[in-house]
């Protein structure tokens, strides 16, 4: 009995050494020499995998960066800046910085502003909507509700507002990454220059129908008057269309357009509430430039001194 | 004439049996009063919008060209009354989009005076091979079953192919249309001649004009006719839908099978629509270009189910007026047939090339049901007459596998929509596949652009 025992033990014992000896062997003969350096640079990765770089993962961004002569070109919109100085610092390259962006929503066509024309029972994607019409609304431009994009968020900065039908998008959370805009089959989100406070000014309308076309069926769409281009200082903005579009890497938030625009389609964001009387907001604004000192409240500060800003009509909802 | 079982052909795979609904089959077609305004789409085919030749405040004649065909796949659009162009504009249209539109007034009803318009039967085919082409062409007909392909192209049989058989397709399986059936009952002589132009256009000496077994009286007709003419067979079919498809229906009369991504000609067989040969016999016979068509008005709340003869143009509410009005309960107003029709937003839109028939759908019916879960009980495979697997297509879809949903052949899909009809969980499957179809189609062209 305890012979068997004994048989065993040694047996097994030899086998699982010359396992191991071939085992050895094998590995040092099929090894795969990587690159440590892309462990390295996966591990400062924010491993959000969401392809906002424009590779399938952060590992294969990684390799890509392990690879690459330089950085020009590669970003991790989720880490930003931050990650990408980490990275480079890694592989001993230089930074290429790239200004933080936050997506926006180009619509503004609610409930209220946008009358619904038939009912929509299909499928509920937008991308299965788009196909077959103009969706509920007779805007063949404008968003359908479906929430597409919510869909795509990996970052839960998106959520449909069941008030106006429309996606908002949570600036904290937002890492433009662009999975939204991909997502949108009516290239309704755009990606644009993150600001200071995130504040934001855009023309919340992608419609390139002649205005009164625009009109009937929405009245909050950019009709295409080209009131906006006039009073820009900055030379921000372009007409293209019938449509305004306010390049956010020029525009310096000086706010000019907001009250010019007679269909309130260019949106002011994150902005201080102007105070309801007018002389009390020119020295508020004036302080609070003063006190922030940043560049951007000069400019709306300067705007609001100014005496422009005759409209104290606050869309920020 | 009595049809005996043995004799009846069908497609052997799949297939589904809706219930007919076919209301106005009784009805003879009536001439739809001339609408005071025209809407015309410079697209109502498949392929490249028609580039206009008229301008805003042109007067124009029945018949006159009002665009013409720009690139290989497009179509002539002629203006189907006389008056004056009030606008060149977008407007909606069947697509549910705005499209670049001719909107004309009427004023009387002028034709261009090189059309014949009366009812003598042109018999004797005097032109040859290539005039007919050119005829057909110039009269912009496209395939009037809805898949609105231009005519002229499938009749240019491509070098080192060719066809042996023509296949005049009368089966209209969609339920509820009879727009085909009535044709077929009222024009047959001039289909028969519209046949035996076809015939000598694609230089085959058979024709077979297949027709669903529910339609007993046309296929007596046209078989009392065919007797005369040689070369011209009737094929009595099984009722299954959708026997009408192009593939299935070859596949039903000839047994042979058209290839994953192949064309019918390349089995020899060219398929062509009644409706598509009665536009080619008014066009070669008496230069008349396709500016009306044969519309089914029909569904169970309407007052009148009847058949019309529209002008090109002719706003659907007006279509709708003239069988009884809409009624109260509506719940969808269909272009098409139930099965692969399209349901329409608005009523001010024009009756198009394509436009075979407008479903008018109660209320109680209209609706969908809700969404549940997929048991796995395969009806939507056995019933996919392109012997595709729609849940699989619905699911890339749903995952957005494109690649994967092409390798599952999803361009195949014919859209007839029997997986759908089938899905005891009531599931969206043939929206997703459309899906599908419109981003591998969209891979493709991206390839294409990388190439050259």
């Amino acid at each position: 009995m305890s012979n068997t025992v004994l048989y065993t033990v040694i047996s097994l014992s030899a086998l699982g050494a010359i396992s191991a000896v071939i085992l050895y062997f094998i590995a040092q003969k099929f090894k795969v020499t990587e690159d440590p350096r892309i462990d390295e640079v996966e591990d400062v990765l924010p491993h959000a995998n969401c392809g906002g770089c424009g590779y399938p993962g952060c590992r294969q961004f990684a390799e890509a960066c392990v690879k690459a002569d330089s950085l020009e070109g590669l970003f991790c919109p989720v880490g930003g800046n931050e990650v990408m100085a980490q990275v480079a610092e890694i592989l001993h390259l230089e930074t290429v910085e790239e200004e933080p962006r936050v997506a926006v929503i180009r619509c503004q066509g609610s409930f209220e502003h946008r009358p619904r024309t038939s009912h929509y029972e299909g499928v509920s994607t937008c991308a299965v909507e788009h196909a077959l019409y103009t969706g509920d609304t007779d805007c063949p431009w404008g968003c359908l509700g479906l929430g597409d994009c919510v869909e795509a968020c990996n970052f839960e900065a998106l959520y449909m507002d069941e008030k106006t039908g429309l996606p908002v998008v949570i600036d904290e959370n937002c890492t433009a990454c662009g999975a939204c805009v991909e997502a949108c089959p009516r290239d309704i989100i755009e990606l644009r220059k993150r600001n200071k406070k995130d504040r934001k000014i855009f023309v919340s309308c992608i419609n390139e129908d002649k205005g009164g076309v625009a009109r009937k069926y929405c009245s909050v769409a950019c009709i295409g008057c080209s009131k906006c281009f006039q009073v820009c200082p900055f030379d921000a903005i372009t007409m293209r269309n019938n449509l305004a579009f306010i390049d956010s890497d020029a525009c310096r938030l000086c706010r000019k357009c907001v009250p010019v625009c007679p269909t309130h389609s260019i949106l002011e964001i994150n902005f201080p509430a102007p105070k309801v009387k007018k002389e009390l907001v020119t020295t508020a604004a004036a302080n609070s430039s003063g006190k922030a000192g940043g560049q951007t409240d000069a400019a709306a500060g300067k705007n609001a001194s100014s005496g422009d800003s005759t409209e104290p009509q606050n869309k920020n909802d | 004439m009595t049809v005996q079982k043995n004799q009846l052909k069908t497609f052997p795979k799949g297939g589904v049996h809706p219930a007919e609904n076919k209301l106005s089959a009784g009805s003879p077609i009536k001439i739809l009063p001339l609408p005071d305004r025209v809407i015309i789409p410079v697209v109502q085919h498949l392929g490249a919008p028609a580039e206009p030749v008229v301008q805003k405040g042109d007067t124009v004649v029945a018949g006159q060209l009002l665009a013409k065909s720009k690139g290989f796949v497009s179509a002539n659009i002629h203006s189907s009354v006389s008056g004056k162009i009030f606008r060149i504009e977008a407007r909606f249209d069947a697509s549910g989009y705005k499209r670049l539109s001719f909107v004309i007034n009427r004023h009387e009803d002028e034709w261009d005076p090189a059309i014949d318009r009366s009812d003598t039967l042109h018999e004797k085919i005097t032109v040859s091979r290539e005039e007919i082409i050119r005829k057909i062409q110039e009269a912009g007909i496209v395939g009037m079953g809805g898949a609105t392909f231009p005519t002229h192209i499938k009749l240019n049989v491509p070098k080192g192919k060719k066809a042996d058989i023509l296949i005049i397709n009368g089966v209209e399986c969609e339920p509820f249309l009879t727009a085909d059936h009535r044709l077929m009952l009222e024009k047959s002589k001039e289909l028969m001649v519209g046949i035996h132009l076809l015939m000598k256009a694609l230089e085959v000496d058979k024709a077979v004009i297949g027709i669903e077994q529910n339609k007993p009286d046309a296929i007596a007709l046209l078989n009392g006719l065919a007797e005369k003419s040689p070369g011209i067979t009737v094929q009595a079919l099984k009722v299954k839908y959708p026997q009408g498809g192009e593939k299935q229906l070859i596949k039903a009369i000839t047994g042979r099978e058209v290839p994953s991504g192949a064309l019918p000609v390349d089995v020899g067989a060219v398929v062509h629509n009644v409706g598509t040969t009665l536009a080619a016999y008014e066009a070669v016979q008496k230069n008349k270009p396709l500016m009306e068509r044969i519309v089914t008005v029909t569904g169970k709340s309407l007052q009148d189910p009847s058949n019309f003869l529209v002008r090109i143009g002719t706003p659907v509410a007006e279509v709708i007026e003239a069988a009884g009005g809409l009624p109260d309960d509506t719940g969808k107003v269909v272009l098409g047939g139930p099965m692969m029709g399209k349901a329409v937003s608005k009523l001010d839109i024009p009756v198009t090339k394509g436009t075979s028939g407008i479903l008018i759908i109660p209320d109680s019916e209209a609706h969908r049901m809700p969404v549940q879960p997929c048991i796995r009980c395969a009806k939507c495979v056995s019933v996919c007459p392109m012997g595709l697997e729609p849940y699989l297509l619905m699911l890339l879809g749903q995952h957005q596998l494109w690649d994967k949903a092409r390798q599952e052949r999803a361009l195949d899909c014919i859209e007839c929509g029997s997986c759908s009809f089938v899905c005891p969980a009531d599931r969206p499957l043939l929206d997703y596949i459309r899906l599908d179809k419109m981003r591998i189609g969209a891979l493709i062209r991206k390839e294409k652009k990388a190439v050259s």
